[in-house]
């Protein structure tokens, strides 16, 4: 028996909420409004033999809910479930309500490959939203690519990948990078800089093209320091009394999880408050969701450099803020990948609509150059590397928890996951 | 000395019994990915195995089992991983013909200790060889000066730690904690086919028997004798002249040649290898699954590696939040209720339930000679 | 790599590089000490040990949240109450599991060890459904927080003296505890000869659950010390496990003088190497030398001759 969502009750999401999300994108959809699943008789848009009925299309949720992972990945199951509601709020896809099988990964790689495997062979999921870490995406990958499955993977990583078979709504690493050491050097004048990271491919990749922008297209720029702590450290001291020996003007820090919390804390203890921007601190790797744990007093005054911050000023972005904690209770915080995980309901949603099939292949082939002007972060659009166009952003981090925005590009940032001359 | 010194009738019935579950009711019942997921949950029972002689015989709990498993299992996935490597597939990278992880941590070059596991058979040596290696530097150390006991078991726990720390650390050499993954052929055979995991899956229950068939000579043979009578009266042992630390040294270095062969089917049925399957928690669970079977019974290890994973599945797809609960229930119901597990649950209650019957049936067939038998 | 410095800077480095160290020592100190009592005096290995530490670190988050709500004026002192109500925490969960779960294992040590995995499995669930998966951030009183400036350049986390002192005091609570009371005098007595010392009239079974009870009530201390360093969440107890279960390994698991001595030369070669080389390598390169001197010394550094 698996968790199967059908009522909204049992989403503890109020009838409000719901009309409320759902008339607030009706209001701004570009979709066909009010398909009738009669105009798609089910034997047309599923040649594939996958689970789609009538009435209804049934999804996989494949994320870790225990384990190390859940304390990042609970936010993308929020975001995910509160997509498919609404989706569902203003009458499905196609006209079929969707439905979801949850599975947990457990923090552990190879019972994501288990599961995802589960949900394609078994409940022949049409889609997939899930997964957090490159680890767990590299062990569904060859899963996904044996049976076909189209997954939607949420997380900012290190690139170096490019799969037909996944939709990475999340930036890979140059969009993440580029865009905020040329700000952080241009409006604050640094010009040297210490790279920290936790020991694992997309901290070290990121540092890898973070040294290269730096060494070869800033001018006057130097690297003074670079290195990784393993996964899960918790004593920082030595690391910033080296930071203090070689007062780099900026510290860029990609640590994460528990480790975060111990980094920041112990360099406010330390006496270099970020605030001070002596030196500047600028990560990569702290959203709103990690603040919550390392205490808005301990991180104020830091930079990150994101695409979506939960205080962007947009309308979609307002009613997305609202719609989610309205489902999901007031004291929740969305951070980026929350919000990359919300886009990608809609845009499957908007790739078999365009389709006029559930068949992955044909959704493959139509979820290319798919637009979304309603997304949260504001328009993006899929490139034809599955990646998405999505604009660059540093916020400072305030005492509350949230993030002020700063800086954004003008335009949307082209993903290149291979990046020429960053290898 | 015959066969029946090895076997007695009950044992070979239960042999029986385990082999007809395998090969038979397992593959009859479940479709490829279900029987699939039963190949890997059997690959622990290899692990198990050997727990149950290590522990169960022997009285050495190891607590670092995890690391002969991901030994062999990383050997297997480093073959495989340079058959997948071939300097077509890899043309996008900056040096085409080395492993992807390698590319993307600047090495240009393949490191000298990759290069023996091109072939196939050097591998398989491995695959058995390097946890004996490791097993016996281990085993040497802490057995000659006679540690054992609880502080072995932490001992050998804090292995599995570092190990798995310079498994991650040493990312460009190993994956990292991606481990290696992607694999695809076993000398051109296409391992990702459903044809092929169910060939695997056979091939892994004939390997589970083998070693079962070691396990069970070992347990019979005057080096199984003495290994009980070592975990019962380690000194009196030692003063009857035998040389108590070698003979632990070679159950252990057996345990982990098993746990090695489980790691190296697991890479195949499951196509990847990672440090997760090195670590703490890995080592504690396939303790478990000997515990949960009954860690004195070799058959007992296999059904419990199969009953634990079976309800690790089940939970975690029927209640995920609560599955962690019911896991940690059965650690310590195991424990504190059924110290003997399955197996001595089947010795306690359920046989004396069916000699009951069973001669109850005689007694009623005897009473009448004319009715057929029932069954 | 230090010819651009002057030899001013070089001595303020080194200065709070060498008191890195020490606050690191104390963190492994206070990590270890509750494993150490327990394990060296009990033989029973609480592999829940992390789990006890969080507990005392969600009691810290709740007594924070209640002093910042009702008691807003006393907010500075609200973390020694929240660390004697740790204590209490961890303490009285460990009375209860050794009623009802460590009595029954002690002729079966190893066994222990796996009931307390499971124990360890449930308290993550458990924290988990009650706080959330999400971490929770602890709010620290600003006097605990920031640094002292000795001189222009060394500057001294305040959160590491607090716990240094921390540690420095409940080592001497625990040696004159151990060495001092009669519940001291008992615990070792019963360590040396159980039956013998049950003859004599001790209480054995009173005296094995307040041994397990201080163990857990120190690891709720060090839990609570914990968030002002690191962080709080349901499986932040797996962090410091591996680390706190090579020190006492390291320092031979049956003295606590053992676990001190090994958490200073585990810390001070760890700070050390940390400087002159990268983390990560400085974490492996540690660890192959403690693996390397247990292979040597597979009875850690302080072993006790014991008779079997």
């Amino acid at each position: 028996m698996s968790d199967k969502g059908k009522s909204t009750d049992s989403l503890g999401m109020s009838r409000r909420a719901m009309l409320a999300g759902s008339a607030a994108l009706t209001a701004s959809l570009f979709t066909p409004k009010g398909l009738k699943a009669a105009d798609y008789p089910t034997s047309e848009v599923n040649t594939t033999g996958l689970a789609v009925t009538d009435d209804t299309v049934t999804v996989g949720i494949l994320h870790s809910i225990t384990g190390t992972m859940a304390i990042s990945e609970t936010g993308s199951v929020q975001a995910e479930k509160l997509a498919i509601e609404q989706i569902n709020a203003q009458g499905g896809i196609l006209g079929r309500k969707i439905e979801y099988v949850q599975e947990d990964g457990a923090s552990d790689w190879p019972t994501f490959a288990e599961k995802a495997k589960k949900l394609l062979v078994n409940d022949k999921v049409a889609s997939v939203m899930g997964c957090w870490t490159s680890a767990s995406r590299k062990a569904v990958l060859p899963v996904f690519e044996q049976y076909n499955g189209f997954l939607y993977y949420p997380t900012f990583y290190e690139g170096l990948e490019e799969s037909p078979n996944v939709i990475y709504t999340g930036q890979e690493a140059t969009q993440q990078i580029i865009a905020g050491l040329d700000w952080v050097n241009k409006e604050k004048g640094a010009k040297s800089f210490y790279l920290l990271g936790s020991d694992y491919i997309w901290p070290r990749t990121s540092n890898k093209i973070a040294r290269k922008h730096i060494e070869n297209f800033m001018e006057g720029c130097k690297v003074v320091g670079e290195e990784y702590y393993p996964l899960g450290h918790t004593q920082f001291n030595s690391v910033i009394n080296k930071i203090r020996l070689k007062k780099p003007d900026v510290i860029y820090a990609i640590v994460v999880g528990g480790s975060n919390v111990a980094f920041y804390k112990q360099l406010t203890a330390a006496g270099i408050d970020p605030a001070a921007e002596k030196p500047l601190v600028l990560t990569i790797s702290v959203t709103e969701d990690e603040i919550r744990g390392i205490g808005g007093e301990n991180i104020a005054g830091s930079y990150a450099c994101m695409k979506y911050f939960q205080s962007l000023e947009n309308e979609n972005n307002l009613e997305f803020v609202k719609s989610f904690k309205e489902m999901w209770g007031d004291d929740i915080v969305i951070g980026d990948v929350t919000q990359a995980a919300y886009l990608g309901p809609w845009l499957w949603k908007a790739a078999v609509e365009k389709a006029g099939s559930f068949d992955v292949d044909k959704v493959r082939e139509a979820q290319v150059g798919i637009e979304l002007p309603t997304a949260p972060e504001g328009y993006v659009k899929v490139h034809e590397n599955h990646h998405l166009w999505s604009k660059t952003r540093v916020g400072k981090a305030l005492a509350d928890g949230q993030y002020e925005v700063v800086f954004e590009t003008a335009d949307l940032v082209e993903p290149d996951p291979f990046p020429e001359g960053y290898q | 000395m015959t066969l029946t010194n090895y076997m007695n009738r009950k044992e070979l019935l239960g042999f029986l019994i385990l082999a007809a579950v395998i090969f038979i009711v397992l593959p009859l019942a479940l479709d490829t990915f279900r029987l699939n997921l039963f190949g890997k949950y059997l690959t622990y029972a290899f692990v198990a195995i050997g727990l149950a002689l290590c522990w169960g015989a022997g009285g050495i709990l190891s607590l670092g089992q995890g690391i002969f498993f991901g030994l062999g299992g990383y050997c297997m996935a480093m073959f495989l991983k340079l058959e997948a490597s071939t300097p077509e597939n890899t043309a996008i990278q900056s040096t085409p013909g080395i492993p992807d992880f390698m590319d993307w941590n600047q090495l240009t070059a393949l490191p000298i200790w990759w290069q023996p596991f091109h072939s196939l058979a050097f591998t398989m040596l491995a695959v058995v060889m390097v946890p004996v290696v490791f097993a016996f530097i281990i085993g040497f150390a802490m057995f000659t000066r006679r540690v054992g006991g609880v502080y072995f078991a932490i001992i050998t726990q804090a292995f599995a730690a570092i190990l798995t720390i310079l498994i991650i650390g040493q990312q460009g050499y190993t994956g990292g904690v991606n481990g290696i993954t992607d694999l695809r052929t076993l000398l051109g055979w296409d391992i990702r086919t459903d044809e092929a995991k169910n060939i695997l899956y056979f091939v892994n229950g004939a390997l589970l028997f083998v070693v079962l068939l070691i396990a069970q000579f070992v347990r019979k043979s005057k080096l199984g004798r003495l290994l009980i009578a070592m975990r019962d009266q380690e000194d009196r042992v030692r003063f009857s002249g035998y040389n108590v630390a070698n003979f632990k040294i070679f159950i252990f270095c057996l345990g982990a040649a098993f746990a090695g062969v489980g790691g190296a089917m697991f890479t195949l049925q499951v196509g990847f290898m990672s440090p997760t399957l090195v670590g703490i928690v890995p080592s504690i669970e396939m303790v478990i699954f000997c515990a949960v079977g009954g860690r004195l019974s070799i058959l007992g290890a296999v059904y419990g590696a199969l009953l634990v994973n079976l309800a690790k599945t089940t939970f975690s797809e029927g209640f995920p939040e609560l599955w962690l609960l019911g896991l940690g229930g059965l650690f310590i119901a195991v424990v504190m209720a059924f110290p003997n597990g399955l197996a001595g649950l089947w010795s306690e209650k359920v046989e004396p339930l069916l000699n009951r019957l069973i001669s109850k049936t005689q007694s009623a067939e005897a009473a009448n000679p004319n009715k057929a038998p029932a069954e | 790599m230090f010819a651009d410095y002057s030899m001013a800077e070089l001595g303020a480095i080194f200065a709070m590089q060498g008191f890195a160290g020490l606050i690191l020592f104390s963190v492994f100190v206070l990590m270890a000490l509750g494993l150490a009592i327990i394990f060296g005096q009990m033989g029973v290995i609480n592999m829940a040990h992390g789990e006890f530490m969080i507990l005392g670190a969600y009691v810290t988050y709740i007594v924070s949240n209640i002093f910042a709500a009702y008691l807003p004026s006393l907010f500075g002192i609200y973390f020694f109450i929240a660390m004697f109500l740790a204590f209490i925490a961890s303490g009285a969960l460990g009375l209860f599991i050794e009623w009802a779960m460590i009595r029954h294992l002690y002729k079966r040590p190893l066994d222990t060890l796996l009931a307390t995995w499971g124990l360890s499995l449930i308290l993550q669930q458990i924290y988990r459904s009650v706080f959330g998966a999400r971490e929770v951030g602890v709010s620290i009183p600003d006097w605990m927080m920031g640094s002292l400036p000795l001189t222009d350049l060394i500057e001294i986390p305040i959160n590491g003296i607090f716990v240094m002192v921390l540690a420095v005091s409940i080592s001497l609570a625990v040696y004159i505890m151990m060495f001092r009371s009669t519940w001291g005098r008992q615990v070792r007595a019963i360590n040396q000869n159980r039956v013998m010392a049950g003859a004599v009239g001790i209480n054995t079974e009173w005296t094995d659950r307040l041994t397990f009870g201080i163990g857990c009530g120190v690891a709720g201390v060090a839990g609570s010390a914990f968030t002002m360093i690191g962080s709080t969440g349901p499986t932040a107890g797996q962090l410091y496990i591996v680390d706190t279960f090579l020190v006492v390994v390291f320092g031979g698991a049956a003295s606590l003088l053992g676990t001190i001595a090994s958490a200073f030369s585990i810390s001070q070669a760890q700070s050390i190497m940390e400087f002159f080389l990268s983390g990560s390598m400085a974490k492996v390169i540690t660890l192959l030398v403690v693996v390397g001197i247990l292979m040597i010394r597979p009875q850690g550094l302080f072993a006790l001759k014991l008779r079997k």
